[in-house]
């Protein structure tokens, strides 16, 4: 292969989800010796290509070259097999298993037709001296490892393929700073040694640090490929912005009345994913929480909820101290939480249960007498419901699972709306659902919010912070790392402040922790 | 931790099963009128045995996240056409042999396609299958009867230098040359990789169909080994539908029992062995102290409430009350 050429090109890719389109007409061409850096917004496409580049999922049209040749993968396998190897963000690790099993999985060394657990004891070895993790036993179960442990793990099984191109999806998200350095020292090394390196990150300073190559990608395209160093954080935020965004969102109180705090927390700490995290909710205001994903939001929603054990700092409710060990307790008079999940089909509703079952599941204790369910009760606090967020259902008889996705996120949320709760904590809850029930849970959480609750929202959609949110908290690493307000809400502050990188506009600085 | 540490953490589960069933033997022989004689050993092998295989044969479908419910069924089914083919001359009785076994590892195949080809839950899937090896059973001895090669039964289920239970010498050679192979098998770590993760082995290219179908059918060859076994202890083929049904139920707790966890990926068929011998001597514990038979039920069910809870200690450490549900 003549030197500096690409050594592997993407073009024309296209790929749709259903009627979604991820991918239109992307490209990227990679050269060996050298990092390449791919950027861009969540969703902007950077995921699915490189799980078309893994084999994991078939491009709908388009075309792959490695080494000029032209290659099709059909499953992850023959990827491999052509000297690719990915780290995933989601770990591909058996947990189960030890580290040296899950190291070799793919090929493991064998002798007499079984595996030869000293043979691979060695590979696992030299994968994981490479991967700079010598202090990880490799018969340590993958499941007891801490998750940074893990996606170094994750880093030597690729290794252990002898890769030709390694391609690095958020690799870093989970690392603490002494990790990420090792990593680097190694992806270093690894490039010396002419390996093609696509790295995906959204941190900034790692990429400037790393990457010779950079491509944006955004809603699905490819923005523009430069070489590191010729532009600007501030150019480059831009092309992944790029977007417009319609007003869909309500207009906002032009001043919120400063009544004491209906939620408060100080110093809430738990395990090594939430650190000190204190602030303070108000009747009737929105805040937000921002920031990448993954960086202790979702952690921070449950603690308060009750789920986690072992959380330490204080939880105040009207200004007195108080203790939640289970959403049972986090829902009851006098606190008055709810907690819209994430993952509404395993975490928010039973699928297979009637929509009438489903938005009464969180009130039944209100719903019933002497311990039956009072079925005209229960009637009317549906209807209710169902005409509130106008859920169109052809029948609340009818498994939810059947609707939309839409109106089955309508259902998560009425269901918790029927108790009327004081607090109402929501896990991004527009993920996934189209425009147009979007924008009516903007003006729902805005007419609940005018009607006295408290709103914790988070989103990893950055324009609905904006145009939602009274206050943005803005959480790095399981801490708060800013705090913007009203109108020192915008995208580049977001980013940049979600990158843990100086704004390149000046904002009126918040007490940064 | 080094390595002595983590293997002993890997195996945590089978050594809990061989010391529950080492005390357990211990009260037992103490207790015995006869004490530990050649013979109470003998007979304690020939009972704990015959659980054992379906117990490793459950194993093999367990650690894949299934279940087996046809696994009782197998080993009648076996039972029945052992005490037809297994007689006659040496060859004969060879031939017999071949085919029984055979019959059993196409039945645990048969489980295995329709649960990884037809993607039906293996609990209903072998609930049916289950059903038919029982029906097929019924067939071939709608009456208890038959008879098997008394001279080869009586050398398998006697004692080895008048000390040794032949039977244990056979279990523990079915352990050494179809588990251990197979657990050490790129097909075998497949299968222990399907039950942990599915999703995790599919993106590590791993050949989980493979993996799972081999389970499966060793798990119905190990079940046709009981099943012979049964012919050689009871020289008569019987298709008996409790006794199938109660097999099945015991190999599960004897699976529990032994540290095979029922969400897959996790246990070894060693555990399983010994946490089926375990369970026998629950039994046997309750015939030495004489205890009313009317209770003995009770206080079996009390006794391996008792031996399973061990294993939810570990849910007092989680930090997360999701992973409660996980």
């Amino acid at each position: 292969m003549e030197n500096g050429g690409p050594l592997f090109r993407m073009e024309g890719i296209s790929k749709r989800y259903g009627g979604v389109r991820a991918l239109e007409n992307a490209g990227l061409s990679v050269r060996a010796g050298a990092i390449h850096a791919v950027l861009g917004e969540n969703g902007a496409g950077k995921s699915t290509l490189i799980k078309i580049m893994a084999g994991v999922v078939a491009a709908d049209d388009g075309q792959m070259t490695l080494g000029g040749q032209p290659v099709k993968f059909a499953s992850p396998a023959a990827a491999n097999a052509a000297g690719i190897a990915c780290v995933f963000q989601e770990l591909s690790l058996i947990p189960e298993l030890s580290v040296a099993d899950n190291i070799v999985i793919s090929n493991p060394p064998t002798r007499f037709g079984m595996i030869d657990r000293k043979a691979q004891r060695r590979l696992a070895e030299e994968a994981l001296a490479r991967a700079g993790a010598a202090d990880i036993h490799p018969l340590a179960l993958v499941k007891d490892l801490p998750l940074s442990r893990k996606q170094i793990v994750e880093i030597a099984k690729a290794l252990a393929r002898k890769p030709r191109i390694l391609i690095l999806d958020e690799a870093t998200s989970a690392l603490t700073a002494a990790d990420v350095s090792k990593v680097f020292a190694v992806l270093k090394r690894l490039r010396a040694e002419g390996l093609a390196l696509v790295y995906i990150s959204h941190r900034m300073n790692e990429i400037a640090e790393l990457a010779d190559d950079c491509t944006v990608f955004r809603n699905g395209s490819k923005v523009a490929s430069y070489a590191a160093g010729s532009k600007s954080d501030g150019e480059v935020i831009e092309m992944m912005i790029g977007r417009e965004y319609h007003s869909v969102y309500p207009a906002k109180p032009s001043r919120l009345a400063q009544t004491a705090p209906v939620l408060e927390t100080r110093n809430l700490s738990w395990a090594d994913r939430l650190h000190d995290i204190s602030f303070s909710l108000r009747s009737g205001e929105i805040v937000g929480l921002g920031g990448l994903d993954g960086q202790g939001q979702r952690d921070l929603l449950l603690a308060l909820f009750g789920v986690l054990r072992g959380l330490r700092g204080t939880i105040l409710i009207d200004g007195s101290p108080i203790s939640i060990s289970s959403p049972a307790q986090a829902r009851r008079r006098g606190v008055g939480m709810a907690l819209i999940p994430e993952d509404r089909k395993t975490e928010g509703l039973m699928l297979p249960m009637t929509v009438r079952d489903n938005l009464s599941l969180a009130s039944l204790d209100r719903l019933t007498r002497g311990g039956i369910i009072d079925s005209a009760k229960e009637e009317s606090a549906v209807n209710q419901m169902m005409t509130l967020l106008a859920i169109k259902a052809g029948n609340i008889d009818a498994p939810v699972g059947a609707l939309s996705g839409g109106n089955q996120q309508k259902v998560v949320i009425a269901k918790w709306l029927m108790r009327q709760p004081r607090i109402v904590l929501l896990n991004d809850p527009t993920r996934g659902i189209d425009v147009g029930t979007k924008q009516e849970i903007y003006l729902l959480l805005r007419r609940l919010a005018d009607a006295g609750a408290a709103i914790l929202f988070y989103s990893t959609d950055y324009a609905e912070l904006i145009g939602c949110c009274d206050r943005v908290l803005v959480l790095y690493d399981g801490a708060v790392k800013r705090e913007l307000v009203g109108a020192e809400i915008t995208e580049r502050a977001l980013i940049a402040s979600a990158l843990n990188i100086p704004s390149a506009e000046p904002t009126h600085q918040e007490p940064a922790q | 931790m080094n390595d002595w540490q983590y293997r002993l953490a890997e195996h945590r589960g089978a050594l809990t099963a061989v010391a529950v069933f080492v005390v357990m033997f211990i009260i037992y022989t103490a207790n015995h009128p006869a004490g530990l004689t050649a013979n109470v050993i003998q007979t304690a092998a020939n009972k704990g045995v015959l659980l054992a295989f379906v117990a490793m044969a459950q194993t093999m479908v367990v650690i894949t996240a299934g279940i087996d419910l046809s696994v009782g069924m197998i080993f009648l089914l076996t039972n029945c056409l052992a005490s037809w083919l297994v007689v006659g001359s040496p060859l004969e009785t060879t031939f017999g042999i071949v085919v029984v076994l055979a019959v059993g590892a196409l039945c645990g195949a048969i489980n295995g396609a329709i649960v990884i080809y037809g993607r039906l839950q293996p609990i209903v899937a072998t609930i049916a299958t289950g059903a038919i090896y029982f029906g097929l059973a019924l067939l071939l001895r709608p009456f208890p009867g038959g008879s098997v090669n008394e001279g080869l039964a009586d050398a398998l289920t006697g004692r080895i230098f008048g000390i040794v239970p032949a039977s244990l010498v056979a279990l523990a050679a079915v352990v050494v040359l179809i588990w251990v192979p197979f657990s050490r098998s790129v097909y075998g770590r497949a299968a222990y990789a399907a039950g942990s993760s599915e999703t995790a082995a599919y993106m590590s290219g791993m050949p989980i169909r493979r993996g799972k179908l081999l389970a499966y059918t060793l798990s119905g060859l190990v079940a046709a080994l009981g099943g012979l076994f049964l012919t050689f202890f009871t020289y008569t083929g019987d298709a008996a539908f409790a006794s199938g049904n109660a097999y099945t139920l015991f190999s599960i707790a004897a699976v529990v029992l032994g540290g095979v966890s029922l969400f897959g990926g996790k246990g070894s068929a060693i555990g399983a062995v010994f946490g089926a011998l375990a369970f026998r001597t629950i039994g046997d514990l309750l015939f030495v102290f004489d205890l009313d038979p009317l209770w003995q039920p009770l206080f079996q069910g009390l006794i391996l409430l008792a031996a399973i809870s061990l294993g939810a200690l570990a849910l007092f450490r989680v930090r997360n009350r999701l992973e409660w549900f996980l």
